[in-house]
């Protein structure tokens, strides 16, 4: 097991001008689960290929426990990689799939029939052993895919959405699956994903990028909480953070006839970069419905319901609130069990302290 | 993984989907009437040559014609196998030899056609290079131009270099139409194994050779198949370029020598009475190698065909 690393590591694809991936600089510690997450074309997978060797680094380095591996081909890197497609070898048994990349590093065969016998127990792949792989179900290759990770015993897990051609229950459970295994061997992974509930539930820490550039590498947590720009507060967050365009007059924020003051330290530098007006941004949990008798002095914002949102256990409630100059769209979490109807007009109650502020021109975030 | 799921549900689901590959469709009785009248209208040159092969030759020419033989004979076969002219109406040289010609044309032809149209096809299918599409193009063309229209140009050129009426000439004049056909067949069966299977073997310890021998070329052995019986028979078949090329002239082993159509047809000779039983039965032992090889891999090559034809 190895630290991994990208040293302002770019990536530049013949004939394209704009780099996929940017000067990406990253430092994956030894055993740490790093999700790199954004949305198609953030060059998250070809930030995998690099580390993986199967896309050119055009400059920069990248390291795999300390040792450059810039230019080296893909076998010699010591990581196994997962596949969104399995990759499996159709001609292959499922013993002869695990025992593959054994076989090319020479391994000797009891070693490796144990080696294999080890990684199906753990993956409780025994019965499928003398299966081809278009007589698995997709779960089952998925975990074959998996074994012939386990089996190398690499210095990194490599994993491009390995989830996302499961149906969604599976999904759930593989995911819990992933964790698990990932705490027992300890190998250092980085996973991509475009789903950001399996990058926050999966990472110890999570990478966004966008457009090829990094936006923030921090924990799941400090990334919901904390989110460096716009981008990553909308991306972060399921459904996304309420950001809006307001006026700002060196207090408070006016969102229609209601003042909203921020918090101090973000007001503070809104006043100092001399902003008549900044981004708001409120997640859906700061925001949530009140009766017109409760009186506990929160801000309130009234609004006219178009959609309810019923998951179960959870409810979101988008709203249209007056705005200046045209209404805000806002989405607010509602106990599941009290529900207003859509046409309704209902209050809701601004959590001011977890309102995060941006920039509007930079989209960086203001204050702490 | 410490907490899998239901096996059992995924096995049957597994299971299922192999119960519906096996399941067969059956046709309407319209169309299997049909079938069957078109089948035989095809099949019955085959079984006139059949039965033929073993008439005596006094029953050959007996009309109406005999669908069931009266009597079964072998004699005709061993008139056929006499060597260099032992019976008095077989030409030299030996039918035994013309077929091994044949049979060394035949198989230089899939060697070689094989050995080229593989790396070929793995080229313009995996790599970008300046000139590949007008690359394709060309091999498409190439395909719609009949085989008998390229025969005098080849010829002419063969003869430029002095290797007319010999056995490399017909290799190469063979193998000049099957390379398209080969190449782009081909193609089509490396494009179908993804991507992320080659890199897959990359990531596992291969280099890019040995993923391609490991991986890639057990994947398109249908496709191998499929191309070789193309060219095979193209080669064993043809009678109009062995003749103009090769004629029974051709030097290989130090004797003149032809490929076993031209053979063939060399029975048929207006000077004398045709032996028509020997020709039947020659034409018969001509046909068997084909046929045996068809039925052997016909299963794999109609598997080899539609998995080219579609990525799945």
């Amino acid at each position: 097991m190895a630290n991994v690393e990208y040293r302002q590591a770019t990536c530049t694809y013949p004939g394209m001008s704009a780099p996929a991936v940017d000067a990406l600089d990253l430092v994956v510690e030894d055993g740490e689960f790093m999700v790199l997450v954004g949305p198609s074309g953030s060059g998250k997978s070809t930030a995998l290929r690099m580390l993986a060797g199967l896309e050119m680094v055009s400059s920069g380095e990248i390291l795999i426990g300390d040792r450059v591996v810039t230019g080296a081909p893909p076998k010699a890197r010591d990581i196994a990689m997962v596949f969104q497609s399995y990759a499996l070898y159709p001609h292959l048994s499922v013993a002869d799939n695990l025992a593959f990349p054994l076989k090319q590093k020479g391994v000797s065969e009891p070693e490796r029939t144990q080696r294999v016998l080890e990684a199906a127990r753990l993956l409780e792949l025994e019965p499928l052993l003398d299966r081809r792989p278009r007589q698995l179900s997709g779960g089952q290759r998925q975990r074959v895919a998996m074994g012939r990770a386990i089996v190398r015993q690499p210095q990194a897990f490599l994993m491009d959405e390995p989830l996302s051609n499961l149906d969604a229950k599976l999904r759930v459970q593989t995911r819990a699956e992933i964790a698990a295994l990932q705490i027992r061997l300890g190998v250092t992974t980085v996973y991509v994903t475009h789903d950001q509930v399996e990058a926050m539930t999966l990472g110890h820490r999570v990478a966004v990028l966008r457009d090829g550039v990094l936006q923030q590498c921090d924990t799941p947590r400090r990334l919901y909480e904390h989110p460096c720009n716009v981008f990553v507060a909308g991306f972060v967050g399921s459904p996304a953070m309420n950001l809006d365009r307001l006026p700002f007059d060196g207090t408070v924020v006016r969102v229609g006839e209601v003042a909203v003051p921020l918090p101090g330290a973000a007001a503070s530098a809104a006043r100092q970069a001399g902003l008549s007006e900044v981004v708001l941004g409120l997640r859906p949990d700061a925001l949530f419905p009140v009766t017109a008798g409760d009186s506990n002095g929160a801000i309130r914002l009234s609004g006219e319901v178009h959609l309810v949102e019923d998951t179960g256990s959870d409810a979101w409630v988008h709203l249209n609130t007056p705005g200046s100059p045209a209404p805000l769209r806002l989405v607010a979490r509602a106990d599941a069990r009290h529900l207003p109807s859509v046409g309704e007009r209902i209050s809701v109650a601004v959590r001011v302290a977890e309102a995060h502020v941006f920039n509007p021109t930079s989209g960086l975030r203001l204050g702490d | 993984m410490t907490t899998l799921g239901p096996m059992g549900v995924e096995g049957v689901a597994a299971a299922a989907r192999v119960t519906s590959v096996r399941r067969r469709r059956h046709g309407s009785t319209p169309a299997s009437v049909a079938l069957l009248v078109i089948s035989g209208i095809w099949l019955f040159p085959i079984y006139y040559m059949l039965i033929d092969a073993f008439k005596p030759n006094n029953d050959l020419l007996h009309y109406p014609p005999q669908l069931w033989p009266a009597q079964w004979t072998l004699a005709n076969f061993q008139e056929a196998f006499k060597v260099n002219g032992a019976g008095p109406t077989v030409p030299q040289p030996s039918f035994l030899t013309s077929l091994f010609v044949s049979a060394v044309v035949a198989l230089v032809v899939v060697a070689f056609s094989m050995a080229v149209s593989l790396f070929a096809s793995l080229a313009v299918a995996r790599f970008n290079f300046r000139g590949r599409g007008t690359m394709l193009v060309a091999l498409l063309v190439a395909q719609m131009v009949p085989f008998a229209s390229l025969l005098i140009p080849i010829f002419i050129e063969l003869n430029k270099v002095g290797l007319i009426a010999t056995i490399p000439a017909l290799i190469i004049a063979y193998v000049a139409p099957v390379l398209p056909f080969t190449i782009w067949t081909l193609r089509g069966f490396v494009a179908s194994v993804p991507v992320d299977i080659e890199e897959a073997a990359l990531t596992d310890g291969c280099s890019r050779l040995s993923a391609f021998w490991k991986v890639i070329l057990p994947l398109i052995a249908p496709g191998l198949v499929a191309t070789s019986i193309f060219a095979f028979i193209l080669a064993w078949n043809d009678y109009v370029y062995a003749y103009i090329i090769l004629g029974n002239s051709g030097t290989v082993f130090g004797q003149t020598e032809e490929t076993a159509s031209v053979w063939l047809f060399g029975l048929i000779n207006p000077s004398r009475v045709t032996p028509w039983g020997e020709l039947f039965a020659a034409s018969l032992i001509f046909t068997l190698p084909v046929m045996i090889f068809f039925l052997i891999i016909q299963r794999r090559l109609a598997a080899g065909l539609t998995a080219g034809a579609v990525k799945t």
